[in-house]
């Protein structure tokens, strides 16, 4: 290995300037803490760019590789490296760390450094976790961002926060280290290799996929979470500080969508084939039912969670019918949602800080008061909602489309999504901001001020970006999801 | 090997120097205990035997096994590691308890030599190559433990401590007398090299082998705390002073591990179909009880006793693999365990101050607010207890788990992950106690020992950069495990 990898960078680098402000001491050092805080999300940010730039789409092959042993005597190996499956998730994660950090900048008054290095650290992992070639080290990642995330929602989180937190690590946790038994079990069937891209290629019984399968079903469904596992999101997003909403719904829940990509498909095709059907009966629950429950939300922060996880029901239905327009849906999908869940939490934050409700009832006409966020908050809720033009409407198109091949009842369940999508986000788009002014708290609401302003037209770029041009996303993606195709469409089943 | 029937020549006593080191300096800190006024002048020569002792072995070790006493006594690189790291936790227990035993006035030189008497004990128990030698090294450490328990002689929950943990080992040591008794009937020796050629070649009854082993288990099952026989565990650890709580938490866990070694592995590993059985349903019941247990603990030294239960119940699972990977995965895990510990126990002593026994979860509440750097290391070695990366107790679990998986136990692989998440529950409630939580109204701010707090602070950080790269430990333990078994 020579030199450091961007890679590495990616990861390290945030975790170090995360620690360097945990040295800088107490809230005494706010000021210049939130500031490095800025500074390394921005870092952060610039150095996965070249990720992008210097992507070659022409092959499926991993990227930006570096390699090198960890723990040899338990053949562990720090190998990164990223496809085009992987490589958008790193800069939507890196980006999205920019928006936490000033999502807190006026908001988070107490322990001001613990708060932009729990965000810088998860971070960083988080990054570890979409780059990690090697099994054993996707998972200490994979489990160590557990540990951030926890704090965040512990410390800085609403008032059921340590129920919330405790609730999703255990929760989190259960699926882990199924995994974990199953990582191992995979090392010995391999003769001995920790390397993911080995086990793509090990054969396997019917019997031991369907096992493998189930402990990553239990491992990644969690994550993302498909119904009827999702329990701990609505109170893990409810308790959590807005930028801890955003950093579980625009990158968390994707680890759980990445996992399968990465482990459960090519690992065990023969063993996914099988389970299919279950699969996309659990997403279409999910897309409908958790539909019909966002609808009837007295919290505008429940609300979106539940839409969170009808919207992730899409990207594993895309995901489970096995064609490209399927695949490449839901991982468009997924960096819309990214955006968009980003920018609905940071929404209902700008409001909370304002009036410290979260409930719908406690608003009306917000517009009157604050007509430059109605606008944002417009388009957001229209790109939740799937409209035309903007980054969700994409991915919802391509999987319906996919899924319209493959079976037309699945595909008219799953457009009901447009209906239901739009519905509860409308409606309460309707509550919270139309009408006459609710009461004094709404009338004293002041409009955004430039941080916020900010924010939210970085979102709208890349809601509208992917919205109107999605082309450059499916690029990068087109030769790994064909080649996971490929791997998906011969069986691994012992001759 | 040669036996030179009873003559002792020099080159024999050198393996044992480190023990005849000790026990000459700690006869020595007794005279000076009962002539100097100072007890700083005990507190540092304690230091210096520890060190002088890590020093003696480090350079008395050679890479195969040396005998002496006519094969009674082994020093092989597996006893190098253990004593290496027993003389560690001596000198971390020593820093960490003594401004919390100048406090209360416990500063006394019987501390120390207690504790240095103990260490020799675990020394012999490591080195130990047969029967009565594991024995006498046994009864040395468990007579200075209960009578270090019940140091603190006004302390009444102490006294009753003392007295449970004394008919409780005395029980315990029946228990293995009894076996060992039944063992020799069986094979005519209590060399442990030999029984296990005996045994090897097949012994008469195996019916009565299997029973004297029964008592044999039992007896080790008590010294290590492991259910069904850790009903003495949370009340010692309660009733215990914290330094010594800090200390039985500590280096004897390593001696029972290197005593168990002995006599299962050394002595009756012919035998190991018959004491598998019997160590996985120790292993089991250990981590059902020790973590559902713990849950219910509302004071921090009975919830880590728990904690021990289950972690001790872990270790077992590598010993019962059965396979040399799973007694170097043992080995790492004790030691993990120890540092652990250490470190727990350490920051308990260190927060009893201004009259405070910092025993309560509810003293540690809000300790974020009051002590950042103190929260974020009892933080980072909960997560370790429990097994989270980056921390090296996820690569002791992690090499526990492989080594069973990798012998075929994946059932009891299973059954492990699923207690271990159990377990997190009650380490998680510990950080919730540490960040979540406000501090109680009226605690006064500690004040600094500069000594104990950097020494804890390179504990808490050891566990977090041994887990980052736990490499070195690993293949020192595999290394020494395989230099020790050829």
């Amino acid at each position: 290995m020579e030199g450091i990898g961007l890679l590495s960078l990616a990861i390290w680098v945030p975790i170090f300037v995360g620690i360097l402000i945990l040295i800088t001491g107490g809230d005494e050092n706010s000021e210049g803490q939130r500031t490095l805080g800025l500074l390394g999300a921005v870092i952060g940010f610039a150095i996965t760019i070249p990720l992008w730039t210097g992507f070659n789409t022409g092959t499926a092959a991993m990227q930006f590789e570096e390699l090198a042993r960890w723990v040899p005597l338990f053949k562990i190996n720090y190998h990164l490296g990223v496809d085009g499956i992987s490589m958008p998730f790193i800069l939507l994660n890196s980006f999205t760390t920019i928006l936490v950090v000033l999502a807190g900048w006026e908001v988070i008054k107490e322990r001001v450094g613990q708060y932009m290095a729990a965000f810088l650290i998860q971070s960083g992992l988080i990054n570890g976790v979409f780059a990690s070639l090697d099994g054993l080290q996707f998972y200490v990642f994979f489990e160590a961002m557990l540990i951030p995330l926890y704090l965040i929602i512990g410390m800085w989180g609403g008032p059921n926060r340590v129920y919330a937190a405790i609730k999703f690590f255990l929760y989190t946790l259960l699926g882990s280290l199924l995994m974990l038994v199953s990582l191992l079990y995979l090392f010995f069937q391999s003769g001995g290799s920790f390397e993911i891209l080995v086990w793509h290629k090990v054969p396997l019984a019917m019997s031991a996929q369907i096992l493998l399968f189930i402990a990553f079903f239990f491992a990644f469904a969690v994550k993302v979470p498909m119904w009827p596992v999702h329990t701990w999101l609505p109170d893990a997003h409810v308790e959590a500080p807005t930028g801890g909403s955003v950093v579980l719904a625009a990158i968390t829940l994707k680890v759980g969508a990445y996992g399968f990509l990465r482990f459960a498909l090519p690992i065990a095709p023969d063993a996914s084939h099988h389970l299919a059907g279950l699969m996309i009966a659990l997403s279409l629950i999910a897309v409908v039912y958790i539909g019909l429950v966002a609808l009837v939300q007295a919290d505008m922060k429940k609300l979106i969670a539940y839409s969170s996880i009808a919207h992730m029901g899409f990207v594993t239905l895309g995901i489970f019918i096995f064609s490209r327009l399927g695949m490449e849906g839901g991982l468009v999908q997924m960096i819309s949602h990214g955006f968009v869940a980003a920018a609905m939490f940071l929404c209902v934050g700008v409001m909370y800080d304002r009036v410290h409700s979260r409930q719908i009832a406690d608003y009306g006409g917000v517009a009157n008061t604050m007509p430059k966020f109605a606008a944002f908050f417009m388009l957001f809720a229209m790109a939740n909602a799937g409209l035309p033009g903007t980054s969700g409407f994409v991915g919802e198109f391509l999987v319906i489309l996919g899924t319209v091949k493959a079976n037309f009842w699945w595909a008219f369940l799953a457009a009901s999504t447009l209906i239901f999508g739009a519905a509860y986000t409308l409606w309460m788009y309707k509550r919270v901001v139309f009408g006459a002014v609710g009461n004094e708290r709404v009338e004293a609401m002041q409009d955004i001020n430039g941080r916020e302003f900010i924010v939210l037209t970085l979102l709208a770029v890349g809601v509208l970006g992917i919205g109107l041009y999605p082309l450059p996303l499916t690029q990068v993606m087109h030769a790994s999801v064909d080649n996971l195709l490929v791997q998906m469409s011969h069986s691994k089943l012992a001759p | 090997m040669i036996m030179h029937a009873m003559t002792l020549t020099l080159p024999d006593l050198v393996p044992a120097l480190p023990e005849i080191f000790v026990l000459f300096m700690t006869c020595a800190i007794l005279l000076l205990g009962v002539t100097a006024r100072q007890t700083a002048w005990s507190y540092a020569l304690t230091l210096l035997t520890l060190v002088g002792a890590a020093a003696i072995t480090a350079f008395d070790s050679s890479g195969s096994p040396q005998y002496a006493f006519s094969g009674q006594f082994v020093d092989d690189p597996m006893a190098d590691v253990l004593k290496l790291m027993t003389y560690l936790s001596g000198i971390a227990v020593v820093i960490y308890s003594r401004a919390y035993l100048i406090e209360r006035k416990l500063f006394r030189s019987e501390f120390f030599v207690l504790l240095l008497f103990a260490t020799l004990g675990m020394m012999v128990m490591i080195s130990a190559n047969h029967f009565l030698v594991l024995y006498i090294g046994l009864e040395l450490l468990s007579l200075s433990l209960y009578a270090l328990v019940a140091l603190d002689r006004e302390n009444k929950l102490a006294t009753e401590a003392a007295m449970k943990y004394f008919v409780l080992g005395a029980l315990a040591s029946g228990l293995l007398l009894y076996g060992m008794s039944i063992l020799y009937g069986l094979t005519g020796t209590l060399e442990l090299n030999k029984l296990a050629a005996m045994v090897y070649m097949g012994v008469r009854s195996p019916t009565l082998l299997s029973f004297g082993l029964v008592f044999l288990v039992a007896g080790l099952g008590f010294k290590m705390g492991v259910a069904p026989f850790h009903m003495w565990v949370p009340d010692i650890y309660q009733g215990a002073p914290s330094p010594v709580t800090l200390f039985i938490g500590s280096a004897p866990k390593l001696a029972a591990f290197a005593f168990t070694m002995r006599i299962l592995v050394d002595g009756l590993q012919p035998a190991v179909g018959d004491w598998q059985g019997m160590l996985a349903v120790m292993a089991v019941l250990s981590m059902a009880i020790g973590n559902l247990a713990a849950i219910m603990q509302t004071n921090i030294k009975r919830m880590l006793a728990y904690s021990t239960i289950s972690h001790m119940g872990f270790l077992l699972l590598g010993i019962l693999s059965g396979t040399f990977a799973g007694y170097s995965v043992s080995m790492f895990y004790a030691i993990v365990y120890v540092l652990m510990s250490l470190g727990t126990f350490g920051l308990v002593v260190y927060l009893s101050q201004n009259g405070l026994e910092a025993e309560n979860l509810d003293d540690f509440k809000g300790l974020n607010s009051r002590h950042p750097w103190l929260a974020a290391l009892m933080g980072m070695l909960m997560f370790s207890m429990a097994g989270i990366p980056p921390f090296v107790g996820f690569y002791a679990k992690l090499s526990v788990l492989q080594a069973l998986v990798g012998s075929g136990w994946l059932w009891l692989a299973l059954v492990a992950v699923l207690f271990s998440l159990i377990g997190a529950f009650y380490y998680l409630r510990v950080v919730k106690i540490l960040y979540f939580d406000s501090p109680n109204a009226g605690v006064l701010p500690l004040s600094v020992h500069a000594d104990s707090r950097a020494l804890l602070s390179l504990n808490g950080l050891a566990v977090l950069l041994l887990g980052i790269a736990p490499q070195g430990l690993i293949s020192l333990c595999v290394y020494a495990m395989q230099m020790s078994m050829q």
